[in-house]
């Protein structure tokens, strides 16, 4: 009996980070942009989802990917919206990998063809921590943390702050009723993500929901570009 | 709990160069992973001794992990320099705009197999790393 030591230095997400790579090559073929919603469950995924294809639908043609654990709900609620959507059920799995995205996109393409999706909205299983280590191929990962969950957050799961690449804080209509401590959530955030814009909105309202979507309107015109 | 797929993306990549090198068994798996990673190691453990049962050439194998501290590079004054998770912010200039160097790793760096030498093989045919024990 010998033993011996081989070096062999890969990723361990090999095969997701090889998926997610034919992903984003599929999406700019398409020049279909991808946005990753990530949050915690309750946040306001699927509303700001709506809210944003609302103000962006005469630009924009969208679709959306749903991740839950399970039901078909969430789709639902998109395609009586006029979107048209697929849903992933997880069943169990507590984030969205790449290789359910690749069959969701199959889908995508089968029933609308890729090349009629401007972008698509991926709405993450509802977790602050698993999704973070998983690249869909996404050309933006945004961030929802709604005003009832607290300003803490950020503190306590700093991976998914730090990843994300805009910030939305959902449900500042009703902020007075909360102790949400703004200047706490900011202070955090200029250090953890200074590089994030971050945009206060109402998906129930509208509140701030224009500049959210004159900024990510800008994000899918440079990428076009 | 994605520590389920953390250590089947582990065992997927180990277990063919494992068996390619002939090896009988894998006995240590070293691994690198990046203080910005939502990887808990001793969540890995359930997940690896569930995971790593399923096969006979990585039953009973460990792993071992090197934690990476987060360091970045400022993008404004070109300063290099270490943080923890929550401060990405250039300490020198002050500049938001900053580039994660390190910190992020998830990978697997090299394994220990035992291989069995030619005695072994002409041996009873079983698996030499049980006779080994």
């Amino acid at each position: 009996m010998s033993e011996q030591t081989l070096t062999i230095e890969s990723p361990i997400l090999n095969r997701n980070e090889r998926l997610a790579q034919q992903l984003r090559e599929r999406f700019r073929a398409s020049g279909t942009y991808v946005v990753n919603v990530l949050s915690s469950p309750g946040s306001g995924k699927t509303s700001t989802i709506l809210a944003t294809n609302e103000r962006l639908r005469d630009r924009y043609r969208a679709a959306v990917i749903e991740g839950d654990i399970a039901s078909d709900v969430d789709a639902q609620t998109m395609k009586e919206a006029g979107l048209p959507a697929v849903q992933i059920n997880t069943g169990g799995l507590c984030h969205l990998e790449g290789n359910v995205i690749s069959q969701a996109v199959d889908a995508l393409d089968a029933g609308v063809g890729l090349e009629h999706i401007d972008i698509i909205f991926i709405e993450n299983v509802g977790n602050l921590v698993c999704p973070v280590d998983f690249d869909l191929g996404e050309n933006l990962a945004v961030m929802i943390l709604s005003v009832p969950e607290g300003d803490d957050k950020p503190v306590k799961y700093p991976g998914i702050f730090q990843h994300a690449g805009a910030q939305l804080l959902n449900k500042v209509d009703v902020a007075p009723a909360f102790d949400f401590d703004l200047d706490a959530y900011h202070s955090v955030l200029d250090e953890l993500n200074p590089r994030a814009p971050r945009f206060a909105v109402s998906a129930r309202t509208g509140e701030g929901m224009d500049a959210w979507c004159a900024w990510l309107a800008e994000q899918i015109e440079a990428a076009r570009a | 709990m994605h520590e389920m797929s953390v250590v089947s993306g582990i065992l997927e990549s180990v277990i063919p160069v494992a068996r390619e090198a002939g090896a009988s068994r894998v006995c240590t798996v070293h691994l690198r992973i990046g203080d910005m990673r939502e990887v808990v190691p001793e969540a890995m453990e359930l997940a690896w001794e569930v995971l790593s049962e399923e096969d006979p050439l990585t039953l009973g194998c460990t792993f071992t992990v090197e934690e990476v501290r987060p360091r970045s590079r400022c993008l404004a004054c070109g300063a290099m320099f270490p943080h923890d998770r929550f401060h990405c912010r250039c300490p020198e200039c002050g500049s938001a705009e900053t580039e994660l160097m390190a910190g992020r790793e998830l990978d697997i760096i090299s394994i220990e197999i035992e291989t069995p030498d030619d005695n072994d093989k002409m041996g009873t045919g079983q698996n030499p790393s049980v006779s080994a024990l």
